[in-house]
């Protein structure tokens, strides 16, 4: 029996039952990458390897950890202390988190610059936002495990905005927490959430993501569409097979990473306050609220946005809605982003204009979130605010005031 | 190069410091070692004998602080344990949790962690400012932590002090006090001098609880970034050699 792939021995007996040699080509060895991949492009293999260092380490971290409000506290300092090298893995993992947000952020900020989420590729982005919000709730749930006060108060606070909902919201908070205030039910239930539920869906649409864009073709710094010009092979003219040019890429780009990574983990810990909040070294204590609740910095720009809009009409509703809407907006983006051209560096200076008041308001936001609010603070968040959201409604109408650059046929180096 | 530097920003931007500045008493920094082994075994005995009465080392074993501390489990044993416990214990105490809330109103809280979580300089000023202060159950307040449970338990060391405050106008010429410093009114077995630098040992024993792994940690660390470095090096060799032919 002969197989498509002209494979003989063990890789071709298992070639006619499955498709090993197929996949490595269609992925690997004959998907072909724009050449053009700037230093923008690192970031989404780098997500993904710190998506496995989150699993890994996730393992290894749940074989010591007891899921119960009794135990917990303290159980994280055994591994820190007790388990040989747990130490080692406990920080990779609270690194990790903050360094999955780092990438994924610098991933969608790629993403925004070269239009990559305009047709063809509205799924992929699409995917990816759908991660993002995995991503997000799986912070949050695992943020409650350590069970530290940051833990135990960040949680009560973000639950409680649900009960801010009409009608359903207080029966909606109780059912989330499985109690009236966060408990050892609570804390039961991110932890099967948190280890289980959501990695699962977050590999799901992984896959997808990735699916989704071998599918269509990566997009690169250009914009360009390389599968519009092909030799005679068919292979587009400004490609190159994924594997080795960007495996061995990407590698170098893995190890600057790990540097970057090692020198937090091995030096800093705990980011001075950023990646492992201080007051999260004392124990939750139900009875003591602590002075200033501040979520995990990747938190803080949606935060700020919550804290920002002032209640209404008699209830504080209006500042979760914008909040969710801050990150339900972005789904729109392929279709409110209406300008044929994709990449900036062909796009007019209205746009250059729009996105960065875009990013600016989103780290001023990022920066608020995480301080104790003053009456000019919360006019600064009111007016940043105001810029972010203001982003999706321009974006609709900028073609008509924007003046665009010609697109080159092929791809460029800059 | 000038898109290196904007992500660079972007990474570094949101861990920037942005703890707002408290008004309260400023904060001394304090000077540890924590690779002077003298330092941190005077620290222990100072926290066997002064604090463990209420405060506990609930997540600090004996046998791990003798090992990390040069010192042998007899010695740790006889001069170390005065609650019975044995060497690979945690080093709790035998303080009744509701006598201890009957007494000083809270509980004394756990100090496995309390370095980081206040942080070694709060510690360090938080030891040397209690002073005399007749309005509270224990006749003493606390210039970082007013208003404390805590009596003054290092009084035989230090002596009492009595707070000098300095009367500040606004511009609205509403007039505060603010404390300034403290005059010792009644010296202890201790010199001023002594009394820092026992208070340093204290501090540095603290900060080594809280992460008892922290100077391994270190230690390793520069390995593993030596060879991710070199590493980095040669995989952009690789990279640059299997790039040639791309044009």
């Amino acid at each position: 029996m002969a197989n498509t792939q002209g494979t003989t021995g063990l890789v071709g007996w298992i070639d006619e039952r499955f498709p090993l040699t197929k996949s490595i080509r269609e992925h690997l060895t004959e998907y072909y990458a724009p050449k053009n991949f700037n230093f923008w492009y690192f970031f989404g293999s780098l997500a993904l390897l710190v998506l496995v260092n989150q699993i890994l380490t996730g393992i290894w971290l749940t074989m010591s950890y007891k899921p119960s409000a009794a135990d917990a506290f303290a159980s994280v300092e055994y591994i820190m202390r007790d388990v040989d090298w747990g130490w080692l893995i406990r920080y990779m993992h609270s690194t990790g988190a903050s360094a999955f947000f780092i990438m994924v952020y610098l991933h969608m900020y790629r993403a925004l610059i070269y239009g990559s989420y305009k047709k063809p590729r509205e799924l992929i982005w699409i995917f990816g936002v759908l991660i993002f919000v995995c991503l997000m709730a799986e912070a949050f749930m695992g943020y409650l495990l350590p069970w530290g006060q940051m833990s135990y108060w960040g949680a009560q606070v973000i639950i409680n905005l649900f009960s801010a909902l009409p009608v359903v919201g207080p029966d909606l908070s109780v059912w989330i927490r499985g109690d009236y205030v966060v408990s050892d039910a609570t804390l039961n239930r991110f932890f099967s959430l948190h280890v289980i539920a959501v990695p699962l869906v977050l590999l799901g649409l992984v896959v997808a993501h990735i699916l989704a864009l071998h599918e269509v073709g990566s997009n690169n710094p250009d914009g360009v569409e390389i599968k519009k010009l092909k030799d005679d092979k068919g292979i587009p003219l400004d490609g190159i097979p994924f594997h080795p040019y960007y495996t061995v890429k990407d590698l170098v780009g893995v190890m600057v990473f790990l540097l970057f990574f090692s020198v937090v983990i091995f030096f800093m810990p705990e980011m001075g306050g950023y990646f492992l909040e201080h007051p999260n070294f004392d124990p939750a204590d139900p009875l003591k609220t602590p002075p200033h609740i501040a979520p995990v910095w990747y938190f803080t720009p949606f935060y700020a946005i919550l804290r920002a809009v002032p209640s209404f009409a008699g209830t504080q509703v209006w500042g979760v809605l914008a909040m969710g809407a801050a990150i339900v907006l972005l789904f729109f983006l392929p279709w409110l982003d209406r300008s044929p051209v994709k990449s900036i560096r062909y796009r007019g200076f209205a746009f250059k204009l729009v996105l960065g008041a875009f990013v600016i308001s989103f780290l001023v936001l990022g920066y608020l979130g995480a301080l104790p609010t003053t009456p000019a603070r919360t006019s600064l968040a009111q007016i940043c605010s105001v810029i972010y959201f203001a982003f999706f409604f321009v974006l609709p109408i900028l073609p008509a005031i924007e003046k665009t650059k010609p697109v080159p046929e092929r791809v460029t180096w800059k | 190069m000038k898109k290196i530097i904007v992500a660079l920003t972007f990474l570094v931007l949101p861990t920037l410091s942005l703890a707002s500045g408290g008004e309260g008493y400023p904060l001394e920094r304090a000077p540890i070692d924590p690779h002077n082994k003298a330092s941190l075994q005077n620290g222990a005995k100072l926290f066997v004998n002064y604090c463990m009465g209420c405060h506990s080392l609930e997540h600090q074993r004996y046998n791990r602080m003798a090992r990390d501390f040069g010192l042998t489990d007899d010695q740790v044993k006889d001069n170390l344990i005065f609650t019975g416990a044995k060497v690979g214990e945690l080093m709790k105490n035998a303080m009744p949790k509701s006598d201890a809330k009957r007494w000083f109103g809270v509980m004394p809280p756990d100090l496995t962690l309390i370095a980081r979580s206040r942080g070694i300089d709060y510690l360090y000023t938080y030891l040397q400012t209690f002073y005399l202060d007749s309005t509270r159950p224990f006749g003493v307040n606390n210039a970082v932590f007013p208003n404390a449970g805590m009596p003054h338990v290092l009084w035989e060391l230090q002596g009492w002090q009595k707070p000098i405050y300095e009367t500040h106008k606004g511009p609205d010429g509403h007039e505060t006090k603010v404390l300034k410093e403290f005059e010792l009114v009644q010296p202890g077995s201790m010199s001023p001098p002594e009394f820092k630098e026992a208070m340093t040992d204290l501090v540095n024993f603290l900060s080594y609880a809280g992460e008892p792994i922290q100077l391994t940690r270190q230690r390793v660390g520069i390995w593993v970034v030596l060879f991710l470095a070199f590493a980095s090096f040669v995989f952009y060799l690789l990279k640059k050699e299997y790039w040639k032919d791309v044009h």
